[in-house]
């Protein structure tokens, strides 16, 4: 259950690798979590706009996650397209780390 | 489902794209082989050196064997001479046109497109037009109504195969697409897979280039020689050769409408000057499963994959046979399909629909 404010906890910071990204259902929701090589965090939406793949089973190289259907690319910092067949932006969400978990606003 | 002829309606227009919608293979979720996330991220990590050494390799081929046809013109030594240069000018160009399209021979985003709009030129594929029919053709393989290149219907028709040796049937329908977009319209087939908002970039793209044939054949007015078309453009022609083999290697009698590639694309092993000419793409299976993975890591992922495949062909000889084999009795019998045993280790192939021989196809008179 999301708190009053929308955040809901996903997982422990070190369940994701460096410069990775995993997947997180919530109810009929998913996600995609995101750790930088700087262990920054992020989350967008779990599925590609373009069609419904899991970003989760893509690349992630600096800012970028590329969708492991076509190759399509976003900024999941801002969930930028920056590369077709990609035209439509990824939602993103805040996250915030407390004690060890990562935890996102949903609402 | 059944059709009311022997033959499919192998367009996106026509029913056969509703029918595939009905049964669920339209985007559906494909068979996956199981490699583990650690070993995938290694295999899918970029790098410019292959991609820029055998760029280089490529374009030295070119400049070496362009020079031996210049300096046979008007010879009988010509005939071999240009025969080799189209080959070196066609199938990389091919096949460099169909990696950097999925943005993984290099490393760096521009390296790739650069090498994406040149390639597309030499292959008389404009860029955009053929980014968004390759992009459908991996959401959609050889799923009839919805892959815009399947190479040949069940049963085959042998004269278009025969003119696409020499890029007779495909380069007219480019060039006749070219020209609609130098008029700002796209035909019916290109509408059902390119988006609205990229219409405008692939009619700019003809008018470039159209523009760069006028100049072609301007310079060849001005010479009154042929060659310079015999030098760029017309190798798109005469080289195609090549092109059309390993594309037909690629799918060609094995199944329609199916959602695993284990049952619809063929690995092949080959020879290193193949490779280089095809970048890798012999590993097909490999290369639709985990279309993220660069041509030059495809053997090491076919090595993590090959315990869950059908096994290979060993050759691109075998390949052929095996195809043209396959046409032939598909001429007489569209719903000839070739049946390959996995190996032990494998899991079962996923059909994706109830007929595991024809994809749930029913032909009349089958
Ligand atoms: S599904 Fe993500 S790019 Fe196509």
């Amino acid at each position: 259950m999301p708190d009053l404010e929308g955040w809901i906890e996903t997982c422990a910071v070190d369940d994701i690798d460096e410069e990775d990204v995993i997947r997180f259902d919530y109810g009929d929701r998913t996600f995609a979590l995101y750790r930088t090589e700087d262990s920054e965090y992020y989350a967008t939406d779990g599925y590609c706009t373009h069609e419904k793949f899991h970003l989760a089973d893509g690349l992630v190289m600096g800012n970028t996650i590329e969708c492991p259907k076509h190759n399509g690319r976003f900024d999941y910092t801002t969930g930028e397209a920056k590369r077709a067949p990609v035209c439509v932006r990824l939602q993103t969400y805040p996250v915030k780390i407390q004690a060890g978990k990562l935890f996102v606003k949903i609402g | 489902m059944s059709t009311d002829t022997n033959k499919r309606d192998y367009r996106l227009t026509g029913p056969e794209s509703k029918i595939a919608l009905e049964k669920g293979l339209v985007a559906a979720e494909w068979y996956i082989s199981l490699v583990p996330r650690k070993r995938l991220k290694e295999l899918m990590k970029r790098r410019n050196g292959p991609a820029i050494r055998d760029t280089i390799l490529w374009f030295c081929a070119l400049a070496g064997t362009g020079f031996l046809a210049c300096w046979t013109w008007g010879t009988w030594w010509a005939i071999p001479a240009f025969a080799l240069y189209g080959i070196v000018y066609s199938s990389p160009a091919d096949s460099r046109w169909h990696e950097c399209g999925h943005g993984t021979a290099f490393k760096t985003p521009w390296m790739n497109e650069v090498v994406y709009q040149i390639a597309s030129f030499m292959s008389l594929r404009p860029a955009t037009p053929w980014r968004w029919s390759h992009t459908r053709h991996h959401t959609d393989t050889i799923i009839v109504g919805r892959d815009p290149e399947i190479v040949a219907p069940r049963p085959p028709v042998w004269r278009i195969i025969l003119m696409d040796f020499f890029r007779l049937y495909g380069g007219p329908k480019d060039i006749r697409r070219m020209i609609m977009h130098c008029f700002g319209k796209l035909d019916e087939e290109e509408r059902e897979y390119i988006p609205r908002s990229e219409f405008s970039k692939a009619c700019w793209e003809s008018r470039v280039y159209v523009l760069l044939f006028i100049g072609i054949i301007s310079w060849c007015i001005v010479t009154k020689s042929f060659l310079p078309a015999m030098l760029i453009g017309l190798p798109s022609f005469y080289g195609a050769f090549l092109v059309l083999v390993f594309g037909m290697t690629q799918h060609l009698g094995l199944n329609e409408d199916v959602l695993d590639h284990r049952l619809n694309t063929r690995t092949i092993y080959m020879n290193p000057i193949f490779r280089f000419l095809y970048w890798n793409m012999n590993y097909h299976i490999e290369h639709h499963m985990f279309p993220m993975i660069p041509y030059h890591a495809l053997p090491a992922l076919h090595e993590e994959m090959k315990d869950d495949c059908p096994p290979p062909c060993r050759s691109l000889w075998s390949a052929i046979k095996e195809v043209v084999t396959a046409l032939v009795r598909q001429g007489k019998d569209p719903t000839y399909t070739i049946e390959r045993t996995l190996p032990a280790t494998a899991r079962p192939y996923g059909f994706g629909n109830d007929d595991k021989t024809t994809g749930g196809v029913t032909y009349a008179g089958s």
